[in-house]
């Protein structure tokens, strides 16, 4: 005859394992109906607020190829980074507009930029911004020269810079534009010329 | 010793019996082949016909060109080649080579523990294996491993009579039979390739026309004529001239057929039948790159519409061009093949092209864009060893040459044109000249992109720009 310790023991310990099992089932229900991370397209960093500077950013458009310079009154951190990271978030804002000349997917945006001396920037995009970015080897220089010749002209000293996705590296931005080596920021500047 | 009724019957059964089987195999279809055209040596494994495709034993078809094993578990097909490793399964239309799906188009069937796949899966097997661009011609049975094609033009002597001579890029040693009206030269060992167009005219009533086919693993080129005509080898097997039997053949060097016997059924002069032909470094003027392919579909250009299908397209239109104009030119994607920029740029690197020609294609912006390489930041040459990002620097000056010539071209022909450079790979790769030209709509309408009369609009001015800065591109070859 079985103990009835034993018996007793038993049957806590199953219902202890039927107890387990309900709330393994309850909490994969729960994180399956929690919206992913990745499909959160809210902006990374709230905007800056203080005094505003003059800067110049140079804007895509579509409809000619164009690369063109245009004014703007933004506020600006007083760190050489932070200031580079919110000149390029602004020059996103314009391509994040109802009225863009240069669409990019909703959620773009910048993760941050690092300035290494000496004369290095790494500009970190976030995923959607690549992953909903427009393929063709046009509509990707314009995004490329924009974002380098804004950082550039306004942050002095900057040679080369590359370009990571989620602080990692990416073969093409969208199938064509190249972001496994450094952009020499010389040629960058050359480029910008001949699409203006 | 007499013979007996019965006796004479059984003998008289067998003798029949042997006569029918005679006459039954030789009725029988011939056996088909693939033909193999590689670097390392040209070869015809079987087909077989498996529910209505052909198909053929892969181990067959890799074993000369490297090292490879095969293992069968039950439904289970393990192949090795070389360092890739490959996992196929009786019955499925999928596999696994080095952890990834590859898409074989029909069933892998597993007979005798011998893997057989359909030939038009090879387009895209083998580049998995052999890490390079494969071309399958899959309805006449013939694969092209790497840059090994034979192409060749025809023109015709303003003598009279005339003379058609055909100029190849490697030696060939054709059969030659001929027949009323016509002079059949077959390929079975040569990896020749179709010209611009398969039927090439030549206004003239004694040579009216001549006509390239493949089939069976083989090429033909039928040559029609009027009165009988033979033909005369030279230039080391490189040049055969078609000439009217009554006239001599005058090309120099020509070796000409055995006394009294018409050339057209004498052996041909330079290499031995059934001999392979003699490994020959083959140089083509220009390289065209048909950008994305496989995977990479580049830009989706409407909801029916692959960048890579239109760029396959417009290589082939371009290739044309090219060679009407007399370019020798290699297409480095003809199938749906996955090929990396790397590997794009070690084969184009490898001819030593005078020119690279990428195609891209676009929905955005208008008319044609022709870029070169934007170089990245420095590059670490070191001595003579040259480095891999920035290879293209020595050639640049020649590359924007090229691409302005391209531009003025396309301008003439009212097509808006913009010059830029861009960060595109492989251009920054490339050893010699190169170019990429992305080809937009000139309206909204993306469907233009697969209209011929565009697509020729398009490529036979880059073809006429190329042709016209062949002396200063050849120069730098």
């Amino acid at each position: 005859m079985i103990p009835r310790h034993f018996v007793i023991a038993i049957a806590v310990l199953l219902i202890a394992a039927l107890g387990l099992s309900l709330y393994v089932w309850h909490m994969r229900s729960t994180v399956a109906s929690t919206p992913a991370a990745s499909s959160d397209t809210r902006p990374l960093a709230p905007p800056v607020a203080g005094p505003t500077e003059r800067v110049t950013l140079f804007v895509a458009h579509d409809e000619d190829g164009t690369l063109r310079a245009t004014s703007a009154q933004i506020p600006l951190p007083s760190g050489r980074q932070q200031r580079a990271e919110e000149l390029l978030r602004s020059l996103l804002s314009r391509y994040l507009e109802k009225s863009s000349p240069h669409v990019l997917g909703s959620g773009a945006d910048i993760r941050s930029v690092f300035l290494v001396d000496p004369g290095e920037a790494v500009i970190d995009l976030n995923s959607a911004f690549a992953d909903t970015h427009r393929s063709g080897v046009l509509v990707e220089e314009l995004t490329v020269a924009s974002l380098i010749h804004t950082i550039s002209a306004n942050t002095p000293g900057i040679l080369k810079v590359k370009i990571l996705v989620n602080g990692k590296e990416r073969d093409t931005l969208a199938g064509h534009a190249d972001l496994s080596a450094f952009y020499d920021v010389t040629a960058v500047n050359q480029l910008a010329t001949q699409l203006q | 010793m007499r013979w007996t009724n019965r006796g004479q019957n059984a003998v008289l059964l067998a003798c029949g019996t042997v006569l029918l089987s005679v006459l039954v195999l030789s009725g029988a279809a011939p056996e088909k082949h693939l033909t193999v055209y590689s670097v390392a040596a040209n070869y015809s494994p079987p087909l077989v016909q498996r529910e209505g495709r052909e198909y053929v034993g892969l181990l067959e078809v890799l074993e000369p060109l490297g090292k490879v094993s095969a293992k069968s578990e039950g439904p289970r097909w393990r192949l090795r080649y070389n360092n890739v490793e490959s996992d196929f399964q009786a019955g499925k239309a999928r596999a696994r080579i080095q952890g990834r799906d590859a898409d074989l188009g029909a069933k892998f069937l597993l007979e005798n523990n011998r893997g057989l796949v359909s030939v038009g899966s090879l387009g895209a097997l083998l580049p998995r294996f052999l890490g390079g661009p494969v071309t399958v011609h899959e309805d006449s049975g013939r694969v092209f491993i790497g840059s090994v094609a034979t192409h060749f033009t025809a023109s015709l002597t303003p003598d009279n009579p005339p003379r058609l001579v055909f100029h190849f890029t490697g030696p060939v040693n054709p059969t030659v039979a001929t027949e009323p009206g016509a002079l059949r030269m077959t390929f079975s060992r040569e990896p020749l390739v179709a010209p611009a167009s398969p039927t090439l005219t030549f206004g003239n009533k004694i040579i009216p026309s001549a006509i390239y086919s493949e089939s069976n693993g083989m090429a033909v080129v039928t040559v029609n004529a009027s009165t009988p005509v033979m033909a005369t080898f030279s230039g080391d097997g490189r040049t055969v001239t078609i000439s009217p039997t009554s006239a001599p053949a005058v090309a120099q060097n020509v070796t000409p057929a055995a006394p009294g016997i018409p050339a057209a059924q004498a052996p041909p002069a330079t290499v031995a039948p059934n001999a392979p032909p003699a490994p020959a470094a083959r140089r083509y003027f220009a390289v065209v790159d048909a950008s994305h392919g496989g995977d990479d579909h580049g830009e989706t250009l409407s909801s029916t519409l692959l960048e890579k299908d239109v760029t396959a397209s417009l290589a082939r239109s371009l290739r044309q061009e090219l060679e009407s104009r007399g370019i020798p030119t290699l297409m480095l994607r003809d199938s749906d093949a996955n090929l990396s920029v790397d590997q794009r740029a070690i084969f184009a690197n490898a001819d030593h092209a005078a020119i690279y020609i990428a195609v891209h294609a676009a929905s955005n912006g208008h008319g044609v864009r022709v870029y070169t390489a934007l170089l990245p930041y420095s590059g670490d040459d070191r001595g003579v060893f040259r480095s891999w990002t920035t290879a293209q620097h020595a050639s640049l000056p020649l590359s924007q040459s090229a691409a302005s010539a391209v531009a003025a071209e396309l301008q003439k022909r009212q097509i808006p044109v913009r010059n830029l450079a861009a960060a595109l790979r492989p251009l920054n790769n490339m050893i010699g000249a190169a170019i990429a030209v992305e080809v937009a709509p000139q309206g909204a309408d993306s469907s233009q992109l697969t209209a011929p009369d565009y697509q020729q609009l398009v490529t036979s001015a880059v073809a006429t720009a190329i042709a016209a800065t062949r002396d200063q591109l050849g120069a730098a070859q």
